[in-house]
């Protein structure tokens, strides 16, 4: 990998820009192979002192890296620009056929003051029609709602606001002007995809019906995942979702399904992972499928009518939270239409 | 049967927004689970599945090959396999995981009692899952064992179930000539119904060969000039740049007609030439396929070339020429290099040539589409001082480098109104940063959920070796010498006479 940098203090958007050209112009006269990436425009607010541990996280998405990085890195007292470009693209092999793929990279540092109209600054820096993606990890909101005219995609957290209705409430209004990345979601994926696979089979597509109480299992501090994976099943399943009430440290509650009440658990644990720790969906029956986090994949129980259980290994390696990230990068570009009816339902479940 | 009952179950909701649609629960069989595919492909394949989770929730792997060993031993060698060749570094524990999941049954392909063996397995897999799981037989072996393998499945009852789907993997090639593919399907059809039938060229499982279809029929500004009116002729290149390595044994009897243009480029030429079908269903897109192929006919031997490589300079390194390579036999005949010129009978493509060529220690390694477009009617250029208007020519490249390109006409700056060609391209590479899956991923998948879109059917076979049987019979009925070309160059000036006048081949 080899960059080739410019900076500069004080500084304007238009000046960064042509920086920029000048140093892909420079790029494609040294390397006939240098080709840029043309994916998607990543918009990253940070503290300007947090910045590093941003970084370090886009750093290690790997492959689902965005095209175009600009950082608007947020500092106290500031009033000017000042910022860098970087053009940096993988070490060309020169055999016919071959190309070196690039990434630009510009980190504007700017005031507080700027976030109110950080969108001027920005738009210039935007690669044209390429989507574009909004992500706050620290707050910002002011930064946020100035670049939503720029943005279709926006990357939230749900799990980093304190509380999760306030989170959810956000998100819904972020869905009405944008498409929404929540890493929440994405969290519960897996989750979701083993729960659909588990009812595949004819005869347990049945039973989707009959279920009467769900348990989410879910480390302390990602409720809003566990909420949005019960308002996937409520909104998939045309259950009626009511308020959940805290009852010691646990969330419990009931959504209204046609065939009875369905109870919903959202039980925190203290150790794993964020995400969700496991899940447990019983039948009127009796019988009841359960998912947990284990080694190599999700340790899966079945326990049937009479009481006989079976266990296996549904095998899958964990994401980890770059991965979870790098992910959220690549939906960017892709379209799931059961996250915001899970939303809807999940701000009912948390409201 | 059971597809019956599944297709009348309600939907799964569940599935809604997913990416990864939900696998039956499945025991793959794969025979042959020794050999050099098995472990370079199949085996990592199945490792990279199980890393994403996309495995069925209850898989289990059964390999049967003639080397006596026992499970460990297999497990064994699965895991260096697995090490060895996976796109990805494996996770130990899900390596293990998927390794406790694998069985080993030592079987002559032609012995029942390997096939009882098997069927206790199979029935004991079953009451282990507490249910009864899918049936994929997966045949990875020299081809003369698939009909003995298929007649033995079905002597040992294990060709149907009551409870779970069946199915039948069939790697290539499916006959090496029209008589035998049709003598094998007969032994096929015979056991299996064709429904039951996944033939596999794994060329369909490349993600830009699907993405010939998703080019022409997702976008609008191809479908207008997509006929004999607009295009002049098209070229299809499958060009290596290595030799034959250490597969005389297979090359020899094989040659570069059978190797790749009876099957993979043969399906270049359908996707390029079919009709849009009503949908992406698998009986759909094949239907429209095998209109294609059914509307060539089989070129006249002047319509064909053939060539062997000689010594040359590849790479900068002196190489062997075909007859010199280990294990060849002298004074083989056998092409290393196969050019011909196809016509697609109907009104879309009456009179456009489709010029295919193929051939190992080519100049480079390249797999292309070129369509040709016409010349504008009228030139209000001049063309001194520059090389003028060319033709348009929309390339689609398979590999290396995944892409699309377009040749327009653009004014060189300057005082004078002198034209020149430039590109416009897109390439994969620089548009999805996402690292593709390899085919026998997509492929595997597709056959455990029982997808046959990405397989060849039977008449598809069928209509590919009609296409190519003749030129065979004219070739060995010619016992003249076979034409050379030097290793490290684009092909015999044949070929050349083949394209032209007025047309040349691509520069590769």
């Amino acid at each position: 990998m080899s960059e080739d940098v410019w900076s500069a203090r004080d500084t304007t958007p238009s000046a960064i820009e042509a920086a920029l050209r000048e140093l892909l112009g420079r790029r494609y006269k040294e390397d006939r192979a240098f080709v840029p990436a043309r994916v998607m425009n990543l918009v990253v607010i940070v503290e300007r002192g947090f910045r590093g541990e941003v970084e370090n996280r886009l750093a290690r998405v790997g492959r689902y890296h965005p095209s175009r990085l600009i950082i608007a890195a947020v500092e106290e007292n500031r009033t000017e620009l000042d910022a860098w470009a970087t053009v940096a693209a993988e070490d060309a092999v020169h055999k016919p056929g071959h190309i070196a793929v690039g990434r630009e990279r510009i980190e504007v540092d700017i005031g507080p003051q700027h976030l109110e109209s950080l969108d001027t600054i920005v738009d210039p820096l935007l690669v044209s029609d390429l989507a574009t993606m909004i992500w706050a990890p620290h707050g910002h909101r002011e930064g946020v709602e100035s670049l939503r005219r720029l943005a279709s995609i926006v990357l939230i957290d749900s799990q980093d606001e304190p509380e999760v209705h306030e989170a959810f409430e956000r998100a819904s209004d972020l869905t009405r002007s944008a498409y929404v990345v929540d890493l929440a979601w994405l969290r519960s994926t897996p989750w979701r995809e083993r729960v659909a696979a588990t009812f595949d089979p004819p005869p347990m597509r049945r039973s989707l019906q009959a279920i009467d109480k769900v348990v989410v299992r879910h480390r302390s501090d990602s409720t809003a995942a566990a909420a949005l994976f019960c308002g996937w099943l409520a909104s998939r399943l045309d259950w009626r979702p009511s308020g959940l009430a805290r009852r010691g440290d646990q969330l419990t509650g009931h959504c209204r399904a046609r065939r009875g009440e369905v109870t919903l658990e959202l039980q925190p644990e203290h150790a794993g992972p964020p995400g969700l720790g496991g899940v447990t969906i019983a039948m009127a029956s009796g019988e009841a499928v359960s998912l947990d986090r284990g080694p190599g994949g999700l340790r899966a129980a079945r326990r049937a009518r009479d009481g006989g259980e079976q266990t296996w290994t549904v095998l899958g390696a964990s994401r980890g939270e770059a991965g979870i990230l790098g992910e959220g990068v690549r939906q960017a570009l892709l379209r799931d239409p059961t996250y915001t009816p899970a939303l809807e339902a999940g701000r009912v479940l948390v409201g | 049967m059971a597809v019956e009952t599944r297709t009348q179950a309600a939907e799964n909701p569940l599935v809604e927004g997913l990416e990864r649609l939900p696998v039956p629960p499945t025991a793959l069989v794969i025979f042959g689970a020794t050999g050099d595919l098995a472990h370079r492909k199949l085996l990592p394949a199945l490792y990279n599945l199980a890393h994403e989770g996309a495995l069925p929730e209850r898989f289990e792997l059964v390999g049967v090959a003639r080397r006596e060993k026992g499970k460990e031993d297999f497990r064994g060698e699965a895991q260096s396999s697995i090490r060895e060749f996976s796109r990805r570094p494996p996770s130990e524990e899900v390596l293990n995981g998927l390794l406790d999941h694998v069985y080993y049954i030592p079987a002559n392909f032609d012995d029942p009692e390997g096939y009882r063996a098997l069927a206790e397995k199979l029935d004991k897999l079953d009451e282990q899952a507490g249910q009864p799981l899918n049936r994929d037989y997966y045949l990875s072996t020299a081809p003369e064992f698939f009909p003995v393998i298929v007649e033995q499945l079905k002597a040992a009852g294990l060709h149907r179930h009551d409870k779970v789907d069946v199915r039948v993997i069939i790697e290539k090639p499916f006959g090496t000539d029209l008589a035998s593919a049709r003598s094998l399907q007969q032994v096929v059809h015979d056991v299996f119904r064709e429904r039951q039938v996944f033939r596999i060229d794994h060329y369909l499982g490349k993600e830009t060969v699907q993405n010939v279809m998703a080019f022409r029929f997702a976008n609008m500004m191809f479908e207008p000039i997509w006929n004999r009116n607009f295009i002049d002729h098209i070229q299809i290149t499958g060009a290596e740049d290595i030799g034959i390595g250490s597969r005389a044994g297979y090359y020899d009897q094989s040659g570069a007609l059978r190797d790749l243009v009876q099957n993979h480029m043969l399906q270049l030429v359908a996707l390029t030439c079919m009709e849009p079908p009503a949908s992406f269903e698998a009986n759909k897109v094949r239907d429209e396929k095998v209109k294609v192929l059914t509307a060539i006919t089989p070129p006249p031997p002047g319509d064909t070339v053939r060539a062997q490589y000689t010594t040359g300079t590849v790479g900068g390194e002196e190489v062997p020429g075909y007859l010199e390579e280990e294990g060849v036999p002298d004074g083989s005949h056998t092409e290393t290099y196969a050019a011909i010129c196809l016509e697609v009978h109907n009104w879309r493509w009456a009179g456009v040539p489709i010029y295919l060529r193929t051939g190992k220690r080519l100049a480079r390694k390249v797999t292309e589409i070129a369509v040709q477009l016409k010349p504008v009617p009228h030139l209000a250029f001049q063309s001194k001082g520059s090389v003028g208007v060319q033709p348009n020519q929309l390339i689609l490249t398979v590999q290396p480098n995944e892409g699309v390109s377009l040749s327009l006409g653009a004014k060189i700056p300057g005082s004078t109104m002198r034209i020149r060609p430039v590109n416009m391209e897109f390439l994969y590479g620089s548009a999805f940063m996402s690292q593709s899956p390899e085919a026998y991923e997509r492929l595997i998948m597709d056959a455990m959920r029982g997808d046959a879109t990405l397989f060849t059917r039977n008449d598809e076979v069928d209509a590919q070796w009609t296409i190519i049987d003749p030129i065979l019979e004219a070739w060995r009925a010619d016992s003249g010498l076979v034409p050379a070309y030097e290793a490290g160059n684009a092909g015999p000036p044949e070929a050349d006479a083949l394209i032209g006048p007025g047309r040349e081949w691509r520069k590769l």
